[in-house]
């Protein structure tokens, strides 16, 4: 048995060490490429959401370099995302794949969570549960610990006195992250990179722009569709804050357990008064965590959605009452397969250019009405 | 003078308006339809919504912007869900937000919840909260609810009967949502356009809801869209009764539910049947004379299939 997963930013990392943990053959698709989009658009549904149209062409190009069994998270939700698995089985059965599929549903009742350790079990080939809730623990471990590691990253960048070295860090972690095998090597490495970025010279005192990103959890932590968004607006000078990342999303879900804490109900809070109820997807967590940002001065917000997005358009017409309410102007960038990265890039330059000149603007202001 | 409650004629007015409009018009207050969809409409409506929006949103708010100055109050649930265990979509969800910051200068909102997703017992009290908009007496909003609800079913039932019309002529099923279905504006009047060809036209709205419900248990994946869930159970019913000589779907660009059932419609037909499929997809852009093109074809091909297509196997 071959295991593969698609890819969603840098999930792949953490199942990458807990299937290896298990003993079980991991095929890693290849990073998202204009080759996956591809594959995708030709064999997704025409109208279908762009993370749809790239977990299936990574799921083409991991069969192809012999997967047979395929892990997907699902789960049921108002949006599109409770489809996912059954359209793929569908796409994936016509192209002549012989392929099993183990898909993580909403696990809200025992018996969706018995079957779903059922099918764990199979996959690990043993029969000890207990076994495998340890490993869950460590795959969270090692997700939070990613989260860490990149946010480590993201306040680095802007800040870093020569420039590029986070960069080549990231990128050479990225490379050595391919060679290691389970948990604990994973662990360490994560571990020496941590040490390595904060051993980087920066610029503590430098003057950065505060830039929130917001919307929906694929297009966020996924740098293939955003065009490496974070990183561009880290080498542009400006520290970036997400309010989706993987960990946060896994310690929201998890957060009925007693030692698991997460933003979740300031969130909601803050969102009240624009939006009361759970509509779906991440539509609650966009409004809520721009009325944060523009709470905490930030200077500036990007809305990342999929186009045609059922929650975050939602989302759209709700922001510009923010945005004028919290006085913090928000970018909104729709991405699909026809994005183009030039337009994308100038609209993101002439966003922080407006960003800079709005603070000299207000920074002028305070000077001049103290004379 | 009695207050004016409006109702836009969108979305799911076309699915509860009998209940929507006895049940305000029992409580006393005068209900106002907004106009047909017309250019007028569609062009506040564009000029209204975000621009990722699917058609229908945006048609919903330019009927919005149509009642605003003539009303006391206007209708805008929010649905979530109609039946236990399903949804409708977010955007039915989110619909009175995506209203309220859209438009303004808006008389109150009627924007009570609707969420069965559990159970129905909230219901009540969502009829309440509506009813309490006009009156304070709670016995009264019960019997109006109540007749508004009879009033539904007997529309519902009407609906039925036009099932298998007797006369003989080419039968075409029709799917879409309702709200795609019977905006004659929107869809450029499709339905009337094939009745005049000579056919019978069958909706999903025509055929009993434990038919639906009885064949959708037959797919195999979970169906938490109430919509997807009654045209896929169409579909496999067709599928097994083959009813029908052909199938066309209405589409709108952008619906986020069209674009999973579409595509498994169009698979159940083409991979099961031999069933003839078109699938139409409208927004505000479409031509009209592209869609006639398409439909005359279409029924050409469904009568020269008596004429042409012999039965006999090509392998002798």
């Amino acid at each position: 048995m071959k295991i593969t997963f698609p890819h969603m930013g840098n999930l792949y990392i953490a199942l990458k060490a807990v299937f290896e943990d298990l003993q079980v053959e991991v095929v890693t698709p290849p990073p998202c490429s204009k080759k996956t989009l591809a594959l995708g658009t030709q064999y997704a549904p025409e109208l279908m959401c762009v993370p749809f149209k790239l977990t299936v062409g990574n799921y083409i190009e991991s069969i192809e370099k012999g997967a047979d069994t395929l892990f997907m998270w699902g789960g049921c939700d108002v949006c599109r995302i409770g489809f996912y698995n059954t359209l793929q089985k569908d796409i994936l059965k016509d192209l002549g794949y012989d392929i099993e599929m183990i898909c993580v549903e909403s696990l809200n009742t025992p018996q969706k969570i018995r079957k779903f350790f059922k099918q764990l079990c199979e996959v690990a080939n043993t029969t000890h549960s207990f076994a495998l809730i340890a490993l869950f623990i460590k795959g969270i471990q090692l997700v939070f610990r990613l989260d860490e590691l990149e946010e480590l990253m993201i306040h680095a960048r802007p800040r870093e006195i020569h420039a590029g070295s986070v960069d080549i860090l990231q990128a050479s972690f990225e490379k050595e992250i391919r060679t290691t095998h389970g948990y604990k090597e994973t662990y360490s490495l994560i571990d020496t990179y941590k040490k390595k970025i904060q051993k980087i010279e920066i610029n503590p005192t430098k003057e950065v722009l505060q830039i929130g990103i917001v919307g929906e959890i694929y297009t966020v932590v996924e740098p293939f569709i955003n065009f490496e968004l974070v990183k561009k607006l880290g080498n542009m000078g400006v520290d970036v804050h997400r309010s989706v990342t993987t960990g946060k999303f896994v310690r929201e879900q998890l957060d009925f357990l007693p030692f698991m804490h997460s933003n979740k109900k300031n969130v909601h809070r803050a969102a009240h008064p624009y939006i009361e109820m759970d509509i779906g997807g991440h539509c609650r967590h966009t409004v809520g965590d721009t009325v944060l940002f523009g709470e905490k001065g930030f200077d500036g917000v990007v809305h990342l959605l999929p186009f045609t997005c059922m929650p975050e358009i939602v989302a759209q017409s709700i922001l510009p009452t923010v945005e004028k309410d919290k006085n913090i102007p928000i970018l909104k960038l729709v991405l699909d397969e026809m994005t183009g990265e030039a337009g994308y890039v100038t609209r993101l330059e002439a966003f922080v250019d407006l960003l800079w000149k709005r603070r000299e603007y207000a920074q002028d202001e305070k000077m001049l009405s103290r004379n | 003078m009695s207050i004016k409650i409006g109702i836009p004629r969108a979305l799911l007015y076309y699915e509860f308006y009998p209940l929507w409009i006895t049940f305000f018009e029992l409580l006393g207050a005068e209900v106002v339809i907004s106009s047909r969809t017309n250019k007028q409409i569609v062009e506040s409506g564009v000029q209204h919504t975000v621009d990722e929006a699917c058609i229908p949103v945006k048609l919903f708010h330019g009927h919005v912007v149509d009642l605003r100055d003539k009303v006391d109050y206007i209708f805008v649930p929010r649905l979530r869900s109609i039946c236990k265990g399903e949804y409708i979509c977010p955007k039915f969800c989110g619909l009175p937000e995506m209203v309220r910051h859209s438009i303004k200068d808006l008389p109150t909102l009627i924007d009570i919840t609707i969420d069965c997703i559990k159970s129905n017992r909230d219901l009540k009290n969502a009829v309440f909260a509506a009813g309490n908009f006009l009156t304070e007496d709670r016995d009264l909003i019960t019997t109006a609810f109540q007749t508004a609800y009879i009033a539904y079913k007997e529309h519902k039932m009407i609906l039925k009967k036009q099932l298998f019309p007797p006369f003989k002529r080419k039968k075409i099923m029709v799917l879409g949502h309702p709200y795609t279905l019977y905006d004659s504006y929107l869809n450029m009047d499709l339905l009337q356009k094939l009745e005049a060809c000579d056919t019978s036209i069958l909706t999903p709205e025509m055929l009993p809801k434990p038919v639906i419900s009885h064949y959708a248990q037959n797919f195999d994946g979970q169906l938490y869209w109430s919509f997807a869930k009654k045209l896929i159970g169409t579909v496999l019913y067709l599928k097994d009764t083959k009813s029908v000589d052909g199938v066309i779907y209405i589409s709108t660009f952008g619906c986020g539910v069209d674009s999973v059932v579409a595509h498994l419609v169009e698979k159940i037909i083409r991979r099961d049947t031999t069933l003839p499929f078109m699938l139409i997809t409208l927004d505000e852009h479409t031509g009209e004379a592209g869609i006639n093109t398409r439909i005359e074809a279409f029924i050409d091909m469904l009568k020269w299939r008596d004429s042409d297509e012999n039965h006999i196997s090509s392998h002798g």
